[in-house]
C-alpha cells in the first residue's frame, strides 16, 4: 500500500454512488412506505415473495432526509455543546487506546518472546477474550470508584485484545533466518530484542493500532450512549458524541441522530487515518512495496 | 518412548492413521510443559479472584461477586438469583442470542461475501462501489442504535440488523483483500489455458479468497457478538446482554459473571464452528500449513 | 548461419565433432504436424513502461526468428527484458511498436498491442503456477476442461497417461504443496502440453531447483519435446543449460533487451547427459560465455532488479 494516486475517473465514480445513494435515501425519506419510494418496490415485492413480512424491513421513510440532515447539522455547528462533545470523545478515545498501547505491546512482546510467559497467559488471555467488552461494563462500574474509569477500563479492553493479538501474531511470524543471522553476527539477546524483533514485529503493530482504534470508537460510544442513556446504567456523566446521538434521539431530534453518526464517522476515519500515518512514518522500509 | 508406542500400539515405526496419530499429539502435548502452564495460568486468575474477594476481602473488591459464590449459583438447582445451568430461562436466553447472531451471521455472509469477490475482482465496480462502502465504514455499529430503533417497527429486527451490520463489514472488507491477495500469476494461468473470465472466477478467484473470507467470517462472529451485546443491553429482552444488564439493575451480581462466562464460552464455541467448517472445505491448505510444520 | 536442427526419429546428421550421443530413438507417435506448427517471428519490438511518467524501456528494436519445432533459448541477464519479451508473446502485456506473428498470423502489433491469451501458447512460470486448491490430476485437466475440448472421460484418460509417461504416475490425488518442486514442475509442464499447444513458453522453469534436479528434468524436458516436437520458447540465465537443451541460443543484452547474438548449437537431437562432456559442448561455452559475462556484469553495475 504505496501512495495512492486517485485518478479523475475514479474519483468521478466515487462520487456518482455516494451521490445516488444520498439522492435514493432523499426519495426514500419522503415517502412514508416500507423501504420508501416506489423505486423500491421491486425489492418490496421480491422480500414478501421471499417470506419477510413488511414489519421485518427498515422503514426508510421513519428517517430524516439528507436535506434535513444538514439543515441540522448547520445549526449545530455554531452550538459550543457540540464540539465539546467532540473533545469529550476525542479524549476517551486517546486516553483508552493510548493505555491499552502502553500496556499491550509491552506484554504483547513478553508473550512473544518468552515461553513460559506465553505457556501461562495466553490459555487465560484467550478464553477471556471472546467476552465482548461490553459485557463488562456492570461489572466495571461495581469495581471502579468513578464512572469515568470504568469506561476507560471497558475501552481499554476493547483495544487491548486487538493489540495483543496482532503483536504476538507478529512477532512469532518474523523468520527464523533473522535470528540465526544476528546471532551470527555476535548479537546478545538485548540485541536481538531491539534489532530483530522490536522491528519485524512493527508492521504487526501498526495494524492492530489502527484495529484497535477502530474498536475504540466503537466502545466509547456505546459506553456514552449507555451511561448517559438514562437506562438503568444511568449516571451523571456524559457529554462526548454518543451521549449526543442519543440525548438528539431521547429529545425527539432523529435529524441530529444522523449529524452525530456522521461526525462520529468522520473523527473515527481521522484517527485512524492518523494512526496509520504515523504507522508509515516509523515503518518507512514497507514504503517501496 | 515407553508412553509413546503404548498409546498408539507401535514401537519404532511412525503410526499412520488418525487415532494413532491424535494419541500421539496428546503425550506430547502431556509431556511438554504447556499444559502445565495452563494451568498456572488459570490457577493465578482464578486464585487472585479467590483471594481479593473472599479470603483478603480488600475493599475496593467488596461488592464483586466472589468465585464460589458464582460457581456454587451457577451449579446449583435453586438459584437464588434466578439463572443456572438447572433452570430452563438460561438456555433460552442463550438460545436467543445464538439464534439472533445465527440470522445477522447468515446474511452478512450472503450479502458481505459476493460483494467483496466483486469488489475486489472488478476494477470497475470498487471505484463505483468502494467509496460508498469506506464512508459508512468508520461509523460505529453502536451509533447506528438509535436510528435502527427509528428504522424498525421490531425490535428484534433493530437487533439482528446491528448485529448484521458489524459483520456485514468485516466480512466483505475480507472478501475483498481475499481477491486482491491472490497471486497476479494464477490469473496468467488460467487465462493462458483458455479458461474465460467466468471460469477464472469460479477456479481461481473464489478458492483463492477463501482462506481470507474464512479468517473474515471468523471476526466477523465475534464482532456480531461484539455489537449483539451491546444492543440487547439497550433495548430488546431475553437474550444473554439482556441477562447481564438486567442482573446489574436488579442487584443480581453474580449473575452477571454466569452471563459474562456463558457469554465467552459460546463466542468462542461459535468462532471455533466457523474455523472448522473452513478447515474443511480448505484441506488443501491445512495439509499444506501441517507440512511445513509447527512455526 | 547455417540451420543444423535434426529431423524427426533417429536421422544423426554427419559432420559433427566428438562422439555422437546415443539415445533411445524417439517413438514414432509423431503426429504429421509435428514440428511444423509454432514458427514465430519477432519483428523490431519496443516495450516502454510507463510512458507517460517514468518511461523505462524494457525492449527496444528486438527481432528474432523461431523456427516452428525447434527448442529456441533466449539467455540474459536478471532484469534484462527477456521476460518481457515472453508476456508479449503471451498476451499478458502490451507492446509499444513492433510485431508478432505466429505462423504467418499477427499475435500484436501496433495497432493491435496486446495478443490474445490463449491454450496455443501456454506459459510455465518461473515460480510455479499450479492451482494450490486443486489436485495435481485436476491441474492438469483444467486446460480441457474449461475449453470443452474433451469429454470428462477423455481428458483424465489422456491426463493419466501423460502424467505416468512424465514419471508421475503415483501422485495425482496429491496437492502441489505435497510433492517435491521438481515433480510440480513436471506436473506444469503435461498441464500445459495437454491443451496441444503450438508454443510452450518457459519463464526459467528451472530456477528455482538444485542442480542435480535440473540436470534431470533437463532429460526429462527433452524426452517431452522427442515425443510432440511442440515449439519451446525457453528463457534462462543459466548458459549451459541453454546450450544442452536448445537448438538456437539467443544472448541478449541489458536493459533495454536486444539480442546480441544468435547461436546455432550443432549438437544434433537427440542429446542425453553425456552431451555436457562432450568436447563441441564446451568449445560453444567457451564461445559464448565472454558474450554472457560482459552483459551480466553490465546488470550488475547497473543494480538490475529481478524481474
Amino acid at each position: 500500500m504505496g501512495a495512492r494516486t486517485i485518478s479523475p475517473r475514479a474519483l468521478a465514480r466515487g462520487l456518482v454512488s455516494v451521490a445516488v445513494a444520498l439522492l435514493l435515501w432523499e426519495l426514500g425519506s419522503r415517502s412514508k412506505q416500507w423501504l420508501g419510494a416506489g423505486v423500491f418496490a421491486p425489492v418490496r415485492a421480491l422480500l414478501g415473495a421471499l417470506g419477510f413480512k413488511e414489519t421485518y424491513l427498515p422503514c426508510i421513510g421513519a428517517v430524516p432526509p439528507p436535506s434535513a440532515v444538514v439543515h441540522a447539522w448547520a445549526g449545530v455547528i455554531g452550538d459550543l455543546g457540540y464540539w465539546q462533545s467532540w473533545g469529550r470523545s476525542f479524549l476517551r478515545v486517546m486516553g483508552g487506546f493510548t493505555v491499552a498501547m502502553v500496556v499491550g505491546v509491552p506484554f504483547g512482546l513478553l508473550l512473544a518472546v518468552n515461553r513460559t510467559a506465553f505457556g501461562i497467559a495466553f490459555p487465560v488471555f484467550e478464553v477471556l477474550r471472546p467476552i465482548p467488552p461490553l459485557a463488562w461494563v456492570p461489572a466495571s462500574i461495581i469495581f471502579w470508584p468513578t464512572q469515568e474509569l470504568s469506561i476507560s477500563f471497558v475501552t481499554f479492553l476493547g483495544a487491548f485484545y486487538t493489540i495483543v493479538i496482532n503483536v504476538v501474531g507478529g512477532a512469532r511470524a518474523i523468520d527464523g533466518r533473522f535470528f540465526q543471522a544476528a546471532r551470527s553476527m555476535g548479537s546478545s539477546r538485548w540485541d536481538i530484542f531491539r534489532r530483530v524483533i522490536l522491528p519485524g514485529t512493527l508492521p504487526s503493530i501498526v495494524v492492530g493500532a489502527v484495529v484497535g482504534m477502530g474498536i475504540t470508537w466503537e466502545v466509547v460510544v456505546a459506553a456514552e450512549m449507555i451511561s448517559g442513556g438514562g437506562s438503568q446504567i444511568g449516571g451523571t456523566s456524559g457529554g462526548g458524541l454518543g451521549f449526543f446521538i442519543w440525548n438528539s434521539y431521547v429529545g425527539g431530534s432523529y435529524e441530529q441522530i444522523v449529524v452525530g453518526m456522521v461526525s462520529i464517522g468522520i473523527a473515527g476515519f481521522i484517527s485512524s487515518e492518523l494512526v496509520r500515518v504515523l504507522g508509515r512514518q516509523i515503518t518507512p522500509w514497507l514504503r517501496s512495496r | 518412548m515407553a508412553i509413546r508406542s503404548f498409546l498408539t500400539g507401535r514401537v519404532g515405526t511412525r503410526a499412520t492413521g488418525a487415532v494413532p496419530l491424535v494419541l500421539r499429539r496428546a503425550a506430547d502435548w502431556f509431556k511438554s510443559p504447556r499444559p502445565y502452564l495452563m494451568f498456572a495460568g488459570f490457577g493465578l486468575l482464578l486464585g487472585f479472584w479467590f483471594l481479593t474477594v473472599e479470603v483478603l476481602k480488600l475493599p475496593r473488591f467488596a461488592e464483586m461477586p466472589g468465585l464460589t459464590v458464582v460457581v456454587k449459583e451457577w451449579l446449583s438447582r435453586d438459584p437464588t438469583y434466578g439463572l443456572s445451568i438447572h433452570t430452563r430461562e438460561y438456555y433460552t436466553h442463550i438460545g436467543t442470542s445464538v439464534w439472533r447472531v445465527a440470522q445477522a451471521f447468515t446474511l452478512a455472509t450472503v450479502l458481505g461475501v459476493p460483494l467483496g469477490l466483486l469488489l475486489g475482482w472488478s476494477k470497475r465496480f470498487r471505484e463505483y462501489v468502494f467509496p460508498l462502502f469506506e464512508v459508512l465504514r468508520p461509523i460505529p455499529v453502536l451509533a447506528w442504535v438509535p436510528l435502527a430503533i427509528v428504522m424498525f417497527v421490531r425490535t428484534e429486527s433493530a437487533v439482528i440488523f446491528l448485529a448484521f451490520l458489524a459483520s456485514f463489514f468485516a466480512t466483505a472488507l475480507n472478501a475483498m483483500l481475499g481477491v486482491e491477495s491472490i497471486d497476479e500469476t494464477y490469473l496468467r494461468a488460467a487465462e493462458c489455458l483458455g479458461a474465460n473470465r467466468a471460469q477464472v472466477f469460479r477456479h481461481v478467484i473464489v478458492p483463492g479468497a477463501l482462506p481470507f473470507i474464512f479468517t473474515g467470517l471468523q471476526i466477523s462472529v465475534g464482532v456480531s457478538w461484539f455489537s449483539l451485546v451491546a444492543a440487547e443491553m439497550v433495548s430488546g429482552q431475553y437474550g444473554l446482554g439482556y441477562v447481564i444488564n438486567t442482573s446489574y439493575s436488579t442487584v443480581r451480581y453474580p449473575t452477571i459473571i454466569i452471563g459474562m462466562i456463558t457469554l465467552g464460552v459460546v463466542g468462542y464455541v461459535t468462532s471455533a464452528a466457523v474455523r472448522v467448517v473452513g478447515n474443511s472445505l480448505m484441506s488443501w491448505r491445512v495439509r499444506e500449513l501441517a507440512l511445513r510444520g509447527p512455526s | 548461419m547455417s540451420v543444423a536442427h535434426s529431423d524427426s526419429a533417429g536421422a544423426t546428421p554427419p559432420a559433427t565433432r566428438g562422439p555422437s550421443p546415443q539415445t533411445s530413438p524417439a517413438p514414432a507417435r509423431l503426429s504429421a504436424e509435428a514440428g511444423t506448427r509454432g514458427a514465430i517471428r519477432i519483428d523490431g519490438l519496443v516495450k516502454v513502461y510507463d510512458p507517460q511518467g517514468a518511461a523505462i524501456k524494457a525492449v527496444d528494436g528486438c527481432s528474432l526468428d523461431i523456427d516452428a519445432g525447434e527448442i529456441f533459448m533466449v539467455v540474459g541477464p536478471s532484469g534484462c527484458g527477456k521476460t518481457t519479451l515472453l508476456n508479449a508473446i503471451a498476451g499478458f502485456h502490451d507492446i509499444t511498436a513492433g510485431r508478432i506473428t505466429l505462423d504467418g498470423e499477427v499475435l500484436c502489433s501496433a495497432e493491435r498491442p496486446k495478443a490474445a491469451a490463449g491454450s496455443d501458447r501456454v506459459v510455465v512460470f518461473q515460480n510455479g503456477a499450479l492451482f494450490p486448491w486443486k489436485t495435481n490430476l485436476e491441474n492438469v485437466t483444467f486446460g480441457p476442461s474449461v475449453q470443452r475440448k474433451l469429454s470428462k472421460p477423455d481428458a483424465l484418460a489422456k491426463a493419466r497417461e501423460l502424467m505416468a509417461e512424465a514419471g508421475l504416475a503415483g501422485v495425482e490425488n496429491n496437492y502441489p504443496a505435497e510433492v517435491s518442486s521438481g515433480m510440480r514442475r513436471r506436473v506444469e509442464i503435461v498441464r500445459a502440453l495437454m491443451n496441444d499447444p503450438k508454443v510452450l513458453l518457459l519463464d526459467e522453469p528451472y530456477r528455482a531447483l538444485d542442480a542435480l534436479t535440473k540436470s534431470v528434468m533437463h532429460e526429462a524436458l527433452l524426452r517431452i519435446y522427442y515425443k510432440n516436437k511442440v515449439t519451446i520458447f525457453f528463457i534462462t540465465h543459466d548458459l549451459e543449460e541453454a546450450i544442452f537443451l536448445g537448438h538456437k541460443v539467443a544472448i541478449m543484452t541489458t536493459r533495454p533487451c536486444r539480442p546480441k547474438s544468435v547461436v546455432t548449437v550443432d549438437i544434433p537431437h537427440p542429446r542425453d547427459h553425456r552431451v555436457l562432456t562432450s568436447r563441441r559442448f564446451r568449445e560453444l561455452v567457451q564461445e559464448t560465455r565472454a558474450a554472457v559475462h560482459e552483459e551480466a556484469r553490465k546488470a550488475f553495475e547497473a543494480g538490475e532488479k529481478e524481474g
